[in-house]
């Protein structure tokens, strides 16, 4: 396919498209709450009223606010109605023909939670059908991927990745650039590239909502990477708990494939590709690099040691390049616009913009995508509009791996070395809103609850590490402990982290350390006094 | 010479029935349709036991006799592999299944009120089934659905902003939609 044929499929698209869009959110949160009973009577009511010629129903991907579904969308308007009803539905559309009164609950699109985001990685998301790759190339889709294979050389690519200050938004923050730049370099002929879609952290959605919503731009974004590091073959490990993003990305990997936008000959050139999607099985290790490899090989998750970085020796021992979802969705804009325009969002350290999924006690639970820099009072206060009848106590970020951060920090600006200075983590982009009745212990027991059910049993710290902090926790709040082992608690936190072998017990003891440097007195308050043997 | 090509005709024929399962058990064959179109291929493990597992319901030991024969892999590697992953199960499942989420988000809003409620109604533990075989309790590590917490799968279908009181009117139904006959 040329430039002129991709053009050309957009414009035919945008000849086909009606006026007048109604926007029904069709991703899980929505679907559960009965989208797809609201789209169909939204579908009745416009041959109904003999609207057909100029109003379309779309079904269409996450467009944020989660919490309030279903959700539907009018444009060129703008109009947005919450937790409509298939009831409701067709006022809405006979509203549109004669302005009559529309009985569902209207949203307001001038609200902080819309007006604050900057949308690199969800630009299209909740505004074009994701089933549908015509509606992705008629908003620019596949337009990056062809500029990177017909204007751009290889090593052109990873330098502009390299310049956009892009790092890695599964949660480490590795420079992208650096990356792509050691696989390209690496030798053999074969290489790999692998998109990590296995988002474990609970209370962390992005994943999953970009895959449901965009599965297109994760395939654009994995090609370009194939195309800069010089690889073939490419694999997507998704968890399986996301039935609906599996079905769409297979939909996608299908229609690409069709265009000749995957496959032999992308674009008419000699470059390559073919992406397989592999499943997981349920086992939160899997998120870390080695794992997820091993995964794919169909063993079980275990980690192995680093080095071998998987960029020296990864998937059956070859060159692999493994960035998360979010990562390769950065990756067609950069191209399009260049890594100079991309590092000029964001702040020093943290270029761009990152996803984060907002929920918890808050009165706007949902998807935000903001410029980095943005403070996390913003964040929680102006977009998420607060907590419901009561006050903020932390913000948790990071997920089992990250730690919470006090209300008094709220100012705290978003990025990667801020977060890390206050003892939390950017993470994958888990925020999770904690008020006055929250325990804190109680959250420190419930991820370490987590990682001790987690961890592959690999190695000793971890295995046993978890374990003996997990009992000490509800030794602590059963109130049976002592000062002593609110001591062995703390030894055990620095030797997990420092002695594990993968990043899942390394991580481990962030939120007991984070609780204990902020809320300590919610621990020692439990403590029985030392009994004094003379 | 007749009898030659008689008894290479057999052998054929033993060797093609070699690939069905001797119980005769149809759901074998479906099975072999995935491992074939993984080319018998090691790695395709966890695919062909997803498989195995929506066809059987669970992994029982002739089963994974079974996949280790076809993929020539250790029965021991097979066993590894289906007991490393928290989806697959190797005991049968009730004839409904409740998931409740264990997320951040959902615990945060009560989605620990929701498990205890269900485990003293159905006077078992999460992991385990009924005694009449109705209904599995189960947690989910965060369904990626944290926008409607606290969220419960029902037979598959998620539920979002569910209530202890929500999720036992739903059992109770579950209850009595069954036929009396069985």
């Amino acid at each position: 396919m040329e430039l002129s044929e991709l053009l050309e499929i957009g414009q035919q698209e945008r000849t086909r498209q009606k006026p007048i869009r109604v926007h029904c959110c069709t991703s899980t949160g929505c679907q559960a709450a009965n989208s797809l009973g609201v789209k169909k009577k939204l579908e009745t009511a416009v041959n109904r009223n003999g609207l057909s010629d100029r109003v379309e129903v779309v079904g269409v991907g996450c467009m944020g606010c989660c919490g309030r579904g279903p959700l539907v969308q009018i444009d060129p308007e703008n109009l947005v109605y919450e937790e409509v009803t298939p009831e409701q539905a067709p006022s809405i559309i006979s509203g549109l023909k004669d302005s009559s009164v529309v009985e569902a609950q209207p949203g307001d699109p001038e609200h902080p939670f819309f007006t604050k985001q900057f949308k690199i990685v969800r630009e299209t998301s909740g505004k074009i059908d994701p089933e549908r790759i015509e509606d992705y190339i008629a908003a620019g889709g596949y337009q990056g991927l062809h500029r990177a294979i017909g204007e751009f050389t290889p090593s052109e690519i990873v330098n502009e990745v390299s310049k956009s200050g892009l790092r890695g938004r599964g949660g480490a923050g590795f420079p992208t650039g650096l990356k792509w730049a050691t696989v390209a370099k690496a030798p053999g002929d074969r290489k790999f590239v692998i998109c990590n879609a296995d988002e474990g952290d609970p209370g962390a959605f992005m994943d999953r909502s970009v895959l449901e919503s965009d599965p297109h731009r994760v395939l654009e974004g994995m090609a370009i990477a194939a195309y800069a590091v010089g690889a073939s073959e490419g694999f997507i490990y998704v968890r399986a708990e996301y039935p609906l993003a599996i079905e769409r990305l297979q939909k996608a990997i299908k229609q690409a494939k069709k265009y000749g936008i995957l496959g032999t000959h992308i674009f008419e050139s000699q470059f390559d590709f073919k992406i397989n999607i592999r499943i997981g099985a349920g086992a939160f290790v899997c998120g870390e690099e080695t794992a997820l490899m091993h995964s794919i090989e169909g063993k079980r998750g275990n980690p192995t040691p680093r080095p071998p970085y998987p960029a020296q020796s990864g998937l059956w021992g070859y060159s692999t390049l493994i960035n998360n979802v979010e990562t390769f969705c950065n990756i067609p804009a950069i191209v399009t616009n260049g890594g100079d325009w991309y590092a000029s969002i964001g702040t020093e350290d943290s270029k761009g913009t990152k996803v984060f999924a907002l929920t918890g006690k808050i009165r706007n639970n949902g998807l935000i995508e903001v410029p980095m820099g943005i403070t996390l009072r913003e964040i929680v206060e102006e977009m998420g509009g607060g907590v419901p009848g009561g006050e903020v106590k932390a913000v948790q970020t990071g997920g089992p791996s990250g730690g919470c951060i006090p209300a008094s920090l709220l100012d705290t600006p978003v990025s990667y070395d801020s977060l890390a200075q206050v003892g939390s983590i950017m993470g994958s982009g888990g925020m999770v809103v904690m008020d006055n009745q929250t325990s804190m212990l109680e959250v420190a027991k419930f991820y370490m609850e987590f990682c001790r059910s987690e961890s592959c049993g690999k190695c000793i710290p971890c295995r046993s590490g978890t374990v003996q902090m997990y009992h000490l926790l509800n030794k602590i709040s059963d109130g049976e402990a002592t000062e002593a082992d609110l001591e062995k608690l703390e030894q055990l936190c620095e030797m997990v982290k420092h002695t594990s072998l993968c990043g899942l017990g390394q991580t481990a003891p962030n939120p007991v350390i984070s609780t204990l440097r902020y809320f300590r007195h919610e621990y020692s308050e439990l403590l029985q006094p030392e009994t004094i043997n003379v | 010479m007749e009898s030659v090509q008689n008894s290479q005709k057999n052998t054929q024929a033993n060797r093609n029935s070699h690939a069905a399962h001797p119980s005769g058990d149809k759901r074998f064959k479906i099975l072999d349709v995935t491992i074939k179109r993984n080319h018998h291929r090691q790695d395709a493990l966890i695919e062909v036991l997803h498989k195995a597992q929506e066809v059987f319901g669970c992994l029982e030991t002739d089963v994974l006799l079974y996949v280790a024969r076809e993929l020539k892999l250790p029965a021991s590697q097979v066993y590894g592999v289906a007991t490393f992953y928290h989806l697959f199960t190797l005991k049968p499942s009730g004839t409904h299944t409740c998931v409740v989420c264990s997320g951040t988000a959902c615990h945060v809003k009560g989605g620990g009120d929701i498990i205890k409620a269900l485990e003293k109604h159905l006077g078992i533990e999460i992991g385990e089934t009924t005694a009449d075989g109705e209904i599995s309790l189960m947690t989910a590590r965060c369904l990626g659905a944290c926008g409607i917490a606290p969220a419960v799968v029902f037979d598959g279908k998620v539920a979002g902003k569910q209530t202890p009181e929500s999720v036992l009117e739903r059992i109770d139904q579950w209850r009595q939609s069954k036929p009396s006959s069985e």
